[in-house]
């Protein structure tokens, strides 16, 4: 598996706990209006996400991201 | 010709473009719901007569008042009274300028030498309102390559001073000691951070564990701000917070307070030992853009600071309180924020909106004025009964208090 792919898989995991309704995961997911979670479940999930990959993901990023694979994305960038 | 529009009838814009208030819609829905059962309005309360700090009339009827932040019953002071009056008498009604033009009087100068002593600090810079001081010294000092970091039960003010900021801004569990220290070694070791935590948290009114924090603060060369204004008056053997009562005040670089709790008018304020501190009265915003504070507020806010010098009898008896009533609160069987009272504000955490502000009405029909908060305002979405004591409540009304709650909470069908 490459990198992205890796932290694709990883980010998928993360998210079944949080993801109430089931729905189908894939990079177009977002985070609001697919998943619907509120600003107390993405407080939570940032920090599962922040301790997996041991990054931090200011709030500024975090406005700016709204779909799973925006979230890979940003990950990427971070880890290096 | 056109018809002129009639007063109730919906604007058409040109191009269909959107009422800028329908994103209220289902604020405004869930509102008329609430009230369509017949439930008074919570948040329209008017305080018809206010006979003391724990006495007023609402709705003609006499009501304690348990949800006011007035944790030391200063605002009938007889000294304090007496101190606005003159100062109404002597300089006018108000101001009306900046701070750093025509708005700086004597008094205000007196009051920030009334908070060098009471916090024994270098500086002080006071503030229209402790919203500012936290928008203006949160915005001012991090700049767009620095960080800061915030626990996320902050309060409104610390957020929006991160939006009015540029800085980067990172957000820890709260009160979670680890996750504060895992997020602050993430960060370059080069970068400016600034650590914004608060004494007391006044949703659930539980308190910081300032002392390990603060030290993983400057172990990571952060400078750190603590909002103060839930415990000044009455936590810490001079009152000065939480910080002083774990011991590291000296090690906290900045804290922020308020007028409008213990001290029982309105205002903000920020101390600092800093060397360079002066400088933010030229470049903080909120400082400089907008009017002082009348004569008469800062005169009385001066008064009561000091007088809260020597409050330790009422701090005892506000801690009584709160005990008692903690206690009292639980044996009836309702499920309060905290195991233990740490503070003046005791929360009592309702199953659901509609319930709270069901019990919050008989409550008040009872008699009994608190605070009711719900989401966003609270965490993980609880709808709390806030209750915050003052050190004029008497053991008789304590436990007149208790009475209320078990009535109204057998008559909601909560315990």
């Amino acid at each position: 598996m490459t990198s992205r792919a890796e932290t694709f898989a990883t980010v998928k995991a993360q998210i079944e706990p949080f993801n109430a309704k089931g729905v189908d995961l894939t990079e177009a997911t977002s985070f609001v209006g697919d998943l619907e979670w509120d600003s107390l479940t993405i407080m939570d999930f940032v920090a599962e996400i922040e301790d997996a990959f041991d990054v931090v993901i200011t709030m500024n990023m975090q406005a700016e991201i709204e779909t799973v694979g925006q979230l890979v994305d940003a990950v990427e960038k971070l880890k290096d | 010709m056109t018809e002129a529009p009639m007063p109730d009838k919906p604007v058409v814009r040109a191009g269909g473009s959107p009422d800028l208030f329908a994103k209220f819609d289902p604020l405004i829905k869930q509102r008329e719901d609430l009230l369509a059962t017949g439930q008074q309005d919570p948040f329209s309360l008017v305080m018809e007569k206010v006979e003391s700090p724990t006495v007023a009339i609402c709705n003609g009827n006499r009501t304690i008042l348990l949800g006011t932040y007035n944790y030391m019953g200063m605002t009938f002071d007889p000294d304090v009274i007496a101190a606005g009056k003159k100062a109404l008498d002597e300089f006018g009604s108000g101001t009306t300028g900046s701070r750093v033009l025509n708005g700086t009087y004597q008094g205000h100068k007196a009051c920030e030498e009334a908070l060098k002593d009471f916090y024994a600090m270098d500086h002080a810079m006071v503030f229209s309102t402790g919203y500012q001081a936290n928008l203006g010294i949160i915005s001012v000092l991090a700049g767009k390559d620095d960080y800061v970091v915030i626990d996320t039960d902050s309060h409104a003010s610390i957020y929006d001073g991160c939006a009015m900021g540029n800085a980067q801004i990172v957000a820890f569990r709260h009160n979670d000691v680890a996750a504060l220290e895992k997020r602050l070694k993430r960060l370059p070791a080069d970068a400016g951070k600034l650590v914004v935590l608060e004494g007391v948290y006044s949703m659930l009114g539980d308190v910081a564990p300032l002392k390990e924090m603060v030290r993983i603060c400057k172990d990571a060369g952060a400078m750190v701000l603590v909002d103060e204004a839930h415990s000044m008056g009455f936590i810490g053997e001079n009152g000065r917070g939480v910080a002083e009562d774990q011991g590291v005040i000296d090690d906290v670089d900045f804290i922020i307070g308020t007028f409008s709790k213990s001290v029982g008018t309105v205002g903000g304020f920020c101390v600092s030992n800093h060397p360079k501190f002066e400088i933010l009265r030229l470049v903080c915003r909120p400082y400089v853009f907008t009017a002082s504070l009348p004569p008469s507020v800062v005169a009385t806010a001066e008064t009561s600071i000091r007088k809260l010098m020597h409050g330790s009898n009422k701090r005892a008896h506000l801690w009584e309180n709160s005990k008692r009533l903690h206690g009292g609160l639980k044996d009836l069987g309702f499920t309060l924020g905290t195991e233990t009272p740490q503070s003046a504000i005791i929360a009592v955490i309702m199953p659901d909106l509609e319930q709270g502000a069901a019990m919050w009405q008989a409550l008040l029909e009872n008699g009994l004025y608190v605070n009711l908060a719900r989401p966003p305002a609270t965490p993980a979405n609880m709808t709390l009964l806030r209750c915050s004591l003052c050190a004029e409540h008497t053991a008789q009304q304590v436990s007149e208090i208790l009475g209320i709650f078990e009535k109204s909470g057998k008559a909601v069908g909560i315990i």
